[in-house]
């Protein structure tokens, strides 16, 4: 399997924290893996393990068909790599990064002076090619570090939580080039604690929290095992809490919950759109006053923290792993 | 976008496996160069880079210059003590390679880019011989601006220009093996800041405690002995044998009786073992 990516056991300790613990993934060929994880859960670390980068305590990794451990150098003509910090020469222009990459790539210096050309075009950053990547914005600086990655065409890729900082606009933007590429075979691990982004960009999604995957699937297998849809209603007045709750309990299945500071009351249900029209006429009736209802399917979000009892975006691990993910490499 | 129809098509072209010596002198050239686009547009490190020993050069020559009188004259002569001076301000300017090295490396293991080097199918040492070799061409231009300043001062060689370029020869030797002591200080220490002092400090007893500014005969024992085996000394007193300067009562110390050989085999010892435990180093952080 000459595109694919394969992990078992994969341990890691940088002193007394456990950065990966046991980690398991696999990824077929041509497809996308979301690794999926707060904060400091240890998606970067296991990026750096299977791009070579770092050396894991224990368990094996197959990239491309090589063994990460026994032949790392061959593993890195077969992966192109885009981190979070665009790892750009930022006094090299544009064009001068990619010819200077794919000359490492062992290139001839012909090759990597067009295929540089190619992909400054490609990426649209044609226009600020003679330029040195210190004046590119923040945008610019992640599509030129994506083009290195591609110097090749690589058939495996890693992005480690390639949109964060970046606004919408350009996360679309990097979202579409990213899709056009699995499109073309590339086979791709990426990471990031965008929910959205997996749920739009992964065809499976493994969920990791401090070192250990604590669930994998599809979106909809991951979203499915929090249960259905659910109908959310916030009331006027806070002495119609209690009314509303008797009425969801009747009609819905399961147990409702109250939010009394937002005067929220949700209830899982079954029946969709008919039934919220059903709830609607009954609150009506009761002349309950609704500011909102609406009917709510599960997000990743939702998983998330039902999963790890925390949301994505808590834990403040990261930085500390991070730096002594930097500290251990040494 | 072509991305798609490329990737099918470029990964049949993938690298083809280069391997050998030759890929490393390729991959060191190809970061040297980076270096060097990197020194062109920072010029300001050149610069001061230029600036400390031409200081040097002045200082000497014309604060010390009538008061250090050089063994073997009949008394102190500020002509004799700069033309004296020149090899050993020559030789400490290439030491002080040891710093931009150090800064340099520190700098880059520390920034995103060394990721890609890391994931890149290149030769290992490539990213710390890349960097020395372009701190060579730093040295080289050094030399060249201190030797004009020198001869504005009134330093002039005496024995023949092939003689001089085999002087500037090991100064470039030299230069080049501190830049790889420098290169373990950059991949030891945690910051560029603490890579340059680390570069720096201890320099001076190095470069004082030598035959350099003053003769090693003029010294306690006890520091004379050390002067005459320190390497740099070598270099010192070969250069002054090249050129053709006033050297002073020379020791008897094995040497400074065969400077130039000396001073070859110090800084290929020097880089033997700083170019080995700095790639040791390196590849450890990548593995």
């Amino acid at each position: 399997m000459p595109g694919a990516i394969h992990a078992e056991g994969l341990v890691k300790t940088f002193g007394d924290v456990r950065a990966l613990d046991g980690v398991d993934l696999d990824v077929p060929e041509g497809t996308v893996l979301g690794l999926l994880g707060p904060n400091g859960a240890g998606k970067t670390t296991a990026v750096r393990v299977l791009t070579t980068l770092l050396r894991p305590d224990s368990g094996t990794a197959v990239v491309a068909g090589v063994d990460v451990l026994k032949n790392p150098n061959e593993v890195r003509r077969s992966i192109g790599l885009s981190g979070q910090f665009a790892a750009v020469d930022e006094y090299l222009t544009g064009r001068e990064n990619l010819r200077m990459v794919g000359q490492l790539y062992q290139m001839g210096a012909r090759e990597a002076k067009s295929r540089a050309d190619e992909l400054l075009e490609q990426f649209h950053l044609a226009d600020a090619a003679d330029r040195t990547a210190k004046t590119y914005s923040g945008g610019m600086r992640r599509r030129l570090d994506l083009a290195a990655a591609l110097v090749v065409s690589p058939p495996v890729m890693f992005m480690d939580e390639p949109t964060t900082g970046l606004d919408p606009r350009n996360r679309q933007a990097l979202w579409e080039v990213i899709q056009e590429l699995v499109a073309g075979g590339t086979t791709l691990l990426l990471t990031t604690q965008y929910l959205e982004e997996a749920d739009h960009l992964a065809h499976d999604i493994c969920v990791i929290d401090r070192g250990k995957v604590i669930a994998r699937g599809t979106a909809d297998q991951l979203k499915a095992r929090i249960g259905g849809e659910r109908v959310e209603v916030v009331v006027h007045e806070r002495e119609h809490i209690a009314v509303t709750e008797q009425v969801l309990r009747v009609l819905g299945k399961g147990e409702t919950t109250v939010q009394e500071h937002t005067r929220k009351v949700t209830v899982p249900v079954v029946g969709g759109a008919k039934l919220l029209a059903e709830v609607i006429r009954e609150l009506d009736t009761r002349g309950v006053e609704i500011d909102d209802i609406g009917l709510r399917r599960p997000t990743l979000d939702d998983v998330f923290i039902s999963l790890t009892g925390h949301g994505a975006e808590d834990g403040d691990a990261e930085n500390g792993v991070k730096s002594a993910a930097r500290k251990g490499g040494k | 976008m072509a991305v798609v129809e490329e990737s099918g098509a470029t990964v049949a072209t993938a690298p083809r496996p280069r391997g050998g010596p030759l890929a490393g002198v390729r991959d060191s050239l190809v970061v040297a160069r980076r270096n060097l686009i990197r020194m062109v547009r920072i010029p300001e490190v050149v610069i001061f880079g230029l600036i400390q020993p031409i200081m040097f050069v002045v200082l000497f020559s014309y604060v010390f210059g009538g008061a250090i009188m050089v063994p073997g004259q009949a008394s102190a002569d500020a002509d004799v003590y700069r033309e004296f001076l020149m090899g050993g301000i020559f030789a400490q300017t290439v030491t002080f390679a040891t710093a931009g090295a150090g800064a340099g490396i520190a700098d880059d293991m520390h920034k995103g880019l060394i990721d890609r080097f890391r994931s890149l199918p290149m030769a290992r040492g490539a990213v710390l011989t890349g960097r020395t070799l372009a701190d060579l061409v730093q040295t080289a231009l050094t030399l060249v601006v201190l030797a004009i300043v020198a001869l504005i001062v009134g330093w002039r060689v005496h024995d023949g220009i092939l003689s001089a370029l085999g002087a500037f020869g090991l100064l470039l030797l030299l230069g080049y093996a501190f830049s790889w002591i420098g290169a373990l200080i950059g991949l030891t220490v945690r910051t560029p800041e603490a890579a340059t002092s680390g570069g720096l400090i201890w320099l001076f007893p190095l470069t004082f405690i030598s035959n350099a500014f003053v003769p090693s005969s003029k010294m306690p024992e006890f520091l004379g002995h050390i002067a005459d085996w320190n390497p740099f000394s070598a270099t010192v007193q070969a250069c002054r044998e090249l050129f053709g300067n006033p050297q002073g009562v020379v020791s008897d110390a094995w040497p400074m009786q065969h400077p130039v050989l000396a001073s070859v085999l110090w800084s290929v010892v020097i880089i033997v073992v700083f170019r080995t435990l700095s790639v040791r180093k390196y590849r450890s952080a990548t593995a």
